[in-house]
């Protein structure tokens, strides 16, 4: 069974592409917060949860989306994992602050 | 926690696929190599994935493999060689 | 201008999805309790100050001084904890050494495990599908396309970071180096070679 991440010897793998980008303030901010969230005196995830989340994704999402927009992703699928917040939470949150802007 | 295995020993990788999350990369499974080092004994992070303590420890050592026996048409040099960190689990002797 | 979440808006431009899923998770995360504001820019101050030169330190002295070297390649964090450099406390961070006969490259084909505490953030290359997939399998191929052409009697190592362990290389010292002190030498030292992808820089191409 092929598993998406387990991209070593991945057939049809092209040129690797050296650009570079600044992280946003999103992908600094969602880093941070899984940064946060592993740390020794909060433990509320561990690095092995977030790989494995990330890895549970849709195949074709996991190879369309960015390395951030994976990270945020397992996140939220964390997060309502571990009862911390809901779906319904976190839409209803993004409405509000679409609100305010 | 006793070692199974020491630098030096030929040992072969597991093939599987189990279900869950685990580390060892489909590449390198069924291949033969030699422990270069053993790191010691760690949490296993196929349990740890899903909330679990992650014991008990496992030893993981550095396995290193000749590239030409990892891959059929290897292109580059014959000296060339591929290490990877692996789970006692995960090994057998070969 | 900025909001009280410190971040500047462009009244032109609507935010991203990803923007407002982040902004959501990080709001709804400190009313709860998880974190607090503060802690989230210090996590993020803290990422900024890391940079290949703390690691080019390390290289440097190991050059410099061979027995820091051997220290560094038998328990690296205890070698970098005499420079006081504080690499954080998640992975054990594992020094390797090129040589004229081995040179190492390092890559992490499940997801992107990298020595942050040393180096920083990751270069989106080392996290690329493509890099991922060919850098273990075809490594002399990736190193031309990096610009680097190594000997066939060379042993090209692949790295494969698949624990704990983050792997940093002690790139070769340049050739013509013999009297360049500390600073002048982590110069040279650059976050490529620190991956394996390159060497370091010599004095004349500096």
């Amino acid at each position: 069974m092929t598993r998406v991440h387990d991209r070593g010897g991945w057939p049809g793998a092209g040129p690797v592409d050296k650009s570079e980008h600044e992280l946003s303030w999103w992908e600094k901010r969602t880093d941070a917060m899984m940064v946060l969230l592993q740390s020794p005196d909060k433990r509320v995830i561990r690095v092995d949860e977030m790989r494995r989340a990330i890895e549970s994704m849709d195949p074709a999402a996991y190879e369309k989306c960015k390395y951030y927009e994976r990270w945020l992703t397992a996140l939220e699928t964390l997060m309502i994992e571990k009862g911390i917040l809901t779906r319904e939470e976190i839409d209803r949150k993004v409405k509000e602050l679409d609100g305010r802007r | 926690m006793t070692p199974r295995f020491k630098p030096g020993d030929a040992v072969r990788v597991r093939a599987g696929s189990p279900p869950g999350h685990f580390r060892t990369p489909g590449y390198i499974q069924g291949k033969t190599g030699q422990v270069a080092r053993l790191h010691g004994a760690y949490k296993n992070p196929e349990t740890l994935a899903y909330g679990g303590d992650g014991l008990p420890k496992q030893c993981l050592y550095l396995v290193r493999f000749d590239q030409a026996a990892v891959w059929t048409r290897y292109g580059g040099a014959p000296r060339d060689s591929l290490l990877i960190d692996i789970f006692e689990h995960w090994l057998e002797p070969a | 201008m900025h909001d009280d979440h410190g971040h500047p808006h462009h009244d032109e431009r609507q935010p991203t999805y990803y923007e407002k899923r982040t902004d959501a998770i990080q709001t709804l995360l400190i009313e709860k309790g998880l974190f607090t504001a503060d802690e989230v820019r210090r996590a993020v101050e803290e990422m900024d100050a890391r940079s290949p030169a703390r690691g080019a330190q390390v290289v440097a002295r190991a050059w410099l001084d061979p027995a820091f070297k051997a220290r560094l390649l038998a328990n690296a964090k205890d070698a970098i904890a005499e420079l006081a450099i504080d690499v954080g406390e998640r992975a054990t961070i594992v020094a390797v050494e090129n040589t004229e006969r081995i040179h190492h490259v390092v890559v992490c084909t499940l997801c992107s495990c990298y020595p942050r505490g040393l180096l920083g953030y990751p270069p989106d290359w080392y996290k690329s599908l493509n890099y991922r997939s060919r850098v273990v399998s075809d490594p002399r191929e990736i190193l031309r396309e990096f610009g680097l052409k190594l000997a066939p009697t060379v042993e090209v190592r692949v790295l494969d970071s698949t624990a704990d362990m983050r792997y940093l290389v002690i790139p070769q010292r340049p050739a013509g180096t013999e009297r360049l002190g500390q600073e002048e030498l982590a110069g040279l030292v650059t976050r490529d070679s620190m991956i394996g992808v390159a060497q370091a820089r010599t004095p004349a191409t500096r």
